[in-house]
């Protein structure tokens, strides 16, 4: 789960860490209100959404009057920013964070994730703050410094002076920086992040370090622990379809194609939609139903991917293990049935009680194609897709 | 021959009273694996599907002498579980349990780091040796006792390539899942090793999928340390960056983890790369012949 800048900003410096003073708007009159109390000449405007790369979408303004406030609140609150990380139909920008400007000496980069080579929590530090750290990684990987934490003693003071001698920090700034990572390495203990990325650290001008940006991603496996963390969820952030899909505890996700995928098992549901590719066509989503492919859950499964209106056609693909498919198919049937279905779908049942769950499908008068194998489905629905 | 387990496996259940537990325990069974026990903290001495169950992992295997176990128990819980496997000194440890915290996990495999047993998953189908044994919820009656070995990160996608080997008459040595959490137990380097020295093993297939390195990381151990055939699939070409697909472990971030690359690396390492899942058990098929 992804939280806002300005919530990152508030648990970090619960934990201690450094943060510009700042305040919330989410209408015009407020970011006015917000400005003044903030009792400078200068501030910094920043639209809150669930993406990086707002700087060069313009969702950062700097400012230095109220007349400007009210220009460039007006101009983001209420529209969708479109930045290189959110897709072409950009995130809604609801909030703005209005914050004190700082008169920085230098940007550095750090964040603690977890690293699946190593299997362990990793410190990523760096003298080339304030931009992208894949593009750094690959122009100039030296400026890189990775310290892994042995998850069963911690985090030791000496790691966090590693870091600080590695950016040059001088006196009061070694403790400062063991303070910030200390913070960090809590918040992600106490808090199952999965990942919290400050970028940039900030030396300002009076040589304190201070979190300029925060991003805080959080462990869903671990969220139901966490009731103070949940409440921060913004719904708005998120795909409506995937999370309506969540919901019924299906995992949906869309894609910019026209042929709708339901499978169950998520490395079978990826497959498919790679072979729908393969065979000339474009899948319109990601959709595993999962382990128990009941009547209800496809039904819901086929509302969400009919909700589409790009979808032309529908694939469905089942591997029956355990469950078996003749009790699919008349789930299905039941589905079909209930969603009034006017488009193509074709139907791939594999495994236990495969046959008698075709023999279900072709018997039910439902114009439903049950396909022999998943190479056969696949050439069909793409067929099918291109026709209409 | 085969790898981990076999028909002189003494399983327990860890979980044995939920409702996942009991209907695999009952699968299990029916297939015959020498299941022996089950674990439920505070419910020992009932008895259920014919087991005893006991309280502790300890007590159940001082009293049934099992090396493997296989938990059903919910993701809060399922690493308590897996520590106490691992502390009783069971030797393989299959986790089916989906949802388990990543902090939770990092600190079983601290443990594990030091320790005789191997985990397999968690969020994985498990691991069967057909015709002996099954630990795990895919279902039986697809396999066949042969020759392949398959590793997968997936559950239904392992199924696929067990129904492929099976219509081809190549059958499975042992089918493990390794799960597609994105930290998790054995890795595709340490079960092809084993695969590689099975004598009964004389193809392997791997089924892979976006996010982590783990793909490119067995195509460098391949060069130089395997010299059986393998058939590799790696699903995900048409997945999004930045996006979870499904697994939590399956996501591209910072453009690493893409299917692309990892179908280079496994290619340059020799790995006959299907592009179409159903291309696996005759592409295996034709290296053997």
């Amino acid at each position: 789960m992804n939280i806002h800048e300005y919530q990152a900003k508030q648990i970090l410096s619960d934990y201690g860490i450094p943060v510009p003073v700042g305040k919330l708007a989410s209408t015009v009159e407020e970011a006015k209100q917000c400005a003044q109390m903030l009792e400078r000449n200068a501030w910094v405007l920043k639209a809150q959404i669930h993406a990086g790369g707002r700087g060069q979408a313009g969702g950062v303004h700097v400012v230095d009057s109220f007349s400007k406030i009210s220009e460039v609140s007006h101009q983001l609150l209420g529209t969708r920013l479109v930045t290189k990380q959110t897709g072409a139909k950009g995130l809604p920008v609801n909030s703005v964070w209005i914050e004190e400007t700082v008169e920085l000496k230098r940007e550095f980069y750090l964040s603690l994730l977890v690293e699946r080579v190593s299997e362990k929590l990793v410190f990523i530090a760096s003298e080339a703050g304030g931009m992208d750290i894949e593009t750094v990684a690959i122009e100039s990987p030296e400026k890189i410094l990775s310290i892994e934490v042995n998850p069963i003693v911690g985090l030791q003071p000496y790691q966090c002076r590693r870091v600080a001698y590695a950016l040059s920090l001088k006196g009061e700034q070694i403790r400062m920086m063991e303070r910030i990572m200390r913070g960090m390495y809590q918040v992600f203990i106490e808090k199952d992040a999965s990942q919290i990325e400050i970028n940039p650290l900030v030396e300002a001008e009076n040589d304190v370090l201070l979190a300029l940006d925060a991003k805080i991603t959080f462990d869903d496996n671990a969220l139901s622990g966490h009731s103070d963390i949940l409440a921060l969820r913004d719904r708005e952030q998120e795909d409506i379809k995937e999370n309506k899909a969540q919901g019924f505890g299906l995992n949906y996700i869309t894609l910019s194609g026209n042929i709708g995928c339901m499978v169950n098992g998520a490395g079978l549901a990826m497959a498919t939609m790679d072979l729908v590719k393969l065979k000339g066509g474009e899948p319109a989503n990601f959709l595993d139903v999962g382990g128990e492919a009941t009547a209800a859950r496809v039904t819901e499964a086929f509302k969400i991917i009919l909700s589409d209106e790009q979808v032309k056609a529908i694939l469905v693909n089942i591997f029956g293990g355990i469950v078996q498919c003749d009790m699919i198919a008349e789930g299905l049937i039941i589905a079909i049935q209930e969603v009034k279905m006017t488009i193509p779908i074709v139907v791939r049942l594999e495994g236990t009680n495969a046959e008698l769950g075709r023999q279900l499908l072709n018997n039910s008068g439902l114009s439903v194609i049950a396909a022999e194998d998943l190479e056969t489905a696949a050439i069909k629905v793409v067929e099918y897709a291109g026709e209409l | 021959m085969s790898i981990l387990v076999n028909q002189s496996t003494k399983v327990i259940c860890q979980g044995l009273t939920g409702k996942q537990g009991l209907f695999h325990s009952q699968q299990a069974l029916a297939y015959g694996t020498k299941l022996v026990a089950g674990v439920t903290p505070g419910r020992g001495g009932e008895q259920h599907l014919g087991l005893t169950v006991f309280d502790s992992v300890q007590e159940a295997i001082d009293l049934t002498d099992a090396d493997a176990t296989m938990i059903y128990v919910p993701a809060p819980f399922a690493a308590d579980a897996i520590l106490e496997a691992e502390e009783a000194g069971i030797k393989v440890i299959v986790c089916i349990t989906e949802g388990i915290p990543i902090l939770h996990m990092l600190k079983v495999k601290a443990v594990l780091e030091n320790s005789s047993s191997v985990l397999i998953g968690p969020n994985c189908p498990g691991i069967i040796t057909p015709g002996e044994c099954k630990i795990g919820i895919m279902s039986g009656d697809i396999h066949l006792p042969g020759r392949i070995g398959i590793v997968s990160r997936s559950g239904t996608l392992t199924y696929e390539a067990v129904k492929q080997t099976t219509q081809q008459g190549l059958g499975q040595s042992t089918c493990v899942g390794i799960g597609g959490d994105p930290i998790h137990g054995l890795r595709f380097i340490e079960v092809i090793k084993m695969f590689e020295e099975d004598p009964l093993t004389e193809g392997i297939v791997m089924v892979g999928e976006i996010g982590g390195s783990e793909e490119e990381e067995a195509a460098d151990y391949i060069v130089d340390h395997v010299s059986k055939p393998i058939v590799g699939y790696i699903a995900g070409i048409t997945a999004p960056p930045g996006k979870r697909m499904g697994h939590a472990g399956a996501i591209i971030t910072g453009g690493k983890g893409t299917a692309e690359g990892k179908i280079a690396a496994l290619t340059a390492a020799g790995v006959d790369v299907v592009r179409s899942p159903t291309e696996i058990g005759e592409r295996m098929k034709a290296r053997l012949s």
